[in-house]
């Protein structure tokens, strides 16, 4: 959900990596089709397994709630790309591990929530937060919300 | 038939923020590795440049923009670039090219120019880069060493006094080095007056970048022997091995693991000394000194585990204790490491060279580690990239 209230339309900060499912988003990944590998960002044309040659995928939604493998904080506005609100509001990141996928996705926490609410071992669920506003549109990445 | 090569000469250019053109670093760098190994410049039959990625075509191909720049003489050139290990990846195309017979004598060469702030990707929307989507959500460099240090406090108890000690210790040890950008005695106070950047990493756990330049000339056995340097520095083993899939922990400019369904997960640091002591024939133990990647505090403990000087969890009990102290049982980074120094990417890897092989030669003054006979170097960077180079007397 956008964090402040816009009539602007609500659009993916990157189009296609996630569903825009305000309740329960999920990242969208790919899962290989002889290996059972899954890949985010999504990887649809070769396994990067070295004993996997398939070029089989299926588009999947991983799992949207997993544990902290660890986390930190953006003291200082990142550079271009990065597009800061003025002024820059420090915010978290978290790297939480997918049981089910057995893999480590980093992105940025909830805003308002820092270091001092995580911990490692601790639950987080994906949610969809804005990343920056443009003149036409709210864009909305996933974010970590921990949740225990 | 020639086993190993031979480290004849060394040479740096200071590290800082000295704003001129990369070339001129590296020529002093050169100048000074051709005059301590006593060989002319038309000696060399190779050159091996690690390229640097901030300074336009000239750095993409440093092998024939140093030898133009020291007198185009002939000679055959290479041009690596494997981010923080391009300096390893050059010393190892001159060790294959000498190893094998077609040279006799190499430079192997790395000098950087370096902008203020952090590393920056290219311009435009390229969310299929990696490195550039990163950026685009907020994740720079610092996070990485942040995510490791926080593991490391959560899971084994260190804590930001054990990071700032590393801090303190190899700000010791580079004090006397003339060669090293910071040299100031910095307290575990002034540590932790420093801003925080990503928790917990505060501005002085985390290295800098800087200007800087490194060379080594290196040559068979048999040329060593005819320039009466049978007893040089010898290169045991490199080490430049990519990860295996899938990779364990999230690397940069990734923003997620390899998912470790269809295979046991493993660490890429740990393999990059697993091989170099294979290579070398010898183990952690045989070890006087090592100089490690220390882009940050917290990670030169996990470079402590990843080399078996101590078991996993135990890296900080180690500086706690000064063992990794010059005097103690295995001194890490008495050149002060990227603490003191901070990083010149293509140059950074044959620094660490050029600091075992004075080492080894006991020609450290201040820094000496006492009778040290093997040195151990490990690095990392993007995109699987990394290095570990064994020297012995």
């Amino acid at each position: 959900m956008p964090n402040t209230p816009s009539n602007k339309p609500i659009v993916a900060a990157v189009e296609g990596w996630y569903t825009m499912d305000q309740d329960k988003p999920h990242l969208i990944g790919t899962c290989c089709k002889q290996c059972g590998t899954y890949y985010f960002p999504k990887q649809d044309r070769f396994c990067r397994n070295p004993d996997c040659n398939s070029t089989e995928f299926e588009e999947v939604t991983l799992s949207r709630t997993g544990t902290i493998w660890s986390y930190t904080d953006a003291q200082y506005k990142p550079p271009e790309p990065f597009i800061a609100a003025d002024p820059y509001e420090p915010y978290a990141i978290a790297a939480v591990q997918l049981e089910k996928e057995k893999m480590i996705i980093l992105g940025q926490v909830v805003e308002g929530t820092g270091v001092d609410k995580l911990k490692v071992g601790n639950k987080a669920e994906l949610v969809l937060e804005t990343l920056y506003e443009d003149d036409d549109n709210v864009k909305v990445i996933w974010k970590w919300k921990p949740t225990a | 038939m020639t086993k190993e090569v031979a480290v004849i000469g060394i040479g740096m250019h200071p590290w800082g923020k000295w704003g001129k053109n990369f070339v001129e670093y590296g020529v002093k760098a050169a100048r000074d590795a051709l005059a301590d190994a006593g060989v002319s410049w038309k000696d060399i039959d190779f050159i091996s440049g690690a390229a640097t990625m901030r300074c336009g075509y000239p750095g993409y191909v440093a092998g024939a923009t140093f030898a133009q720049a020291l007198g185009w003489q002939g000679a055959e050139i290479n041009t690596s670039y494997a981010a923080c290990a391009s300096g390893s990846q050059a010393l190892a195309a001159a060790r294959s090219k000498i190893l094998s017979g077609e040279a006799q004598c190499a430079l192997v060469i790395g000098a950087d120019t370096t902008p203020k702030g952090f590393l920056a990707p290219a311009k435009g929307y390229r969310p299929d880069d990696p490195d550039w989507l990163r950026f685009y959500i907020g994740i720079t460099n610092p996070t990485y060493f942040a995510l490791y240090a926080r593991r490391r406090m959560d899971v084994f108890g260190d804590t930001m006094e054990d990071f700032a000690a590393v801090k303190v210790k190899n700000a010791k040890h580079g004090f006397t080095n003339p060669y090293a950008r910071y040299r100031k005695k910095f307290t575990a106070e002034d540590v932790a007056n420093s801003a925080m950047v990503a928790n917990p990493l505060r501005l002085m756990d985390i290295c800098a970048t800087s200007d800087g330049a490194a060379a080594v000339i290196v040559c068979s056995e048999e040329f060593a022997k005819k320039i009466g340097k049978s007893d040089a520095v010898r290169v045991s083993a490199i080490s430049t091995v990519t990860p295996t899939f899938p990779n364990a922990v999230v690397e940069m400019p990734d923003i997620a693991t390899d998912s470790a369904v269809a295979a046991e997960a493993v660490s890429f640091r740990a393999q990059l000394p697993k091989k170099a002591y294979e290579e070398a024939g010898i183990g952690p133990e045989d070890v006087s000194l090592a100089e490690v990647y220390d882009l940050s505090t917290a990670l030169e403990l996990d470079w402590y585990e990843d080399l078996q000087l101590c078991a996993r969890g135990e890296g900080a009990r180690l500086v706690r204790e000064g063992a990794t102290t010059l005097g103690g049982r295995i001194p890490v980074n008495v050149s002060g490491g990227l603490a003191c120094f901070g990083e010149a990417v293509p140059a950074q890897a044959l620094a660490q060279i050029c600091e075992l092989t004075w080492q080894l030669r006991g020609q450290a003054g201040d820094r000496q580690v006492a009778n040290a006979k093997v040195g151990i170097t490990a690095n990392q960077g993007l995109f699987g990239h990394g290095s570990c180079v064994i020297l012995k007397k």
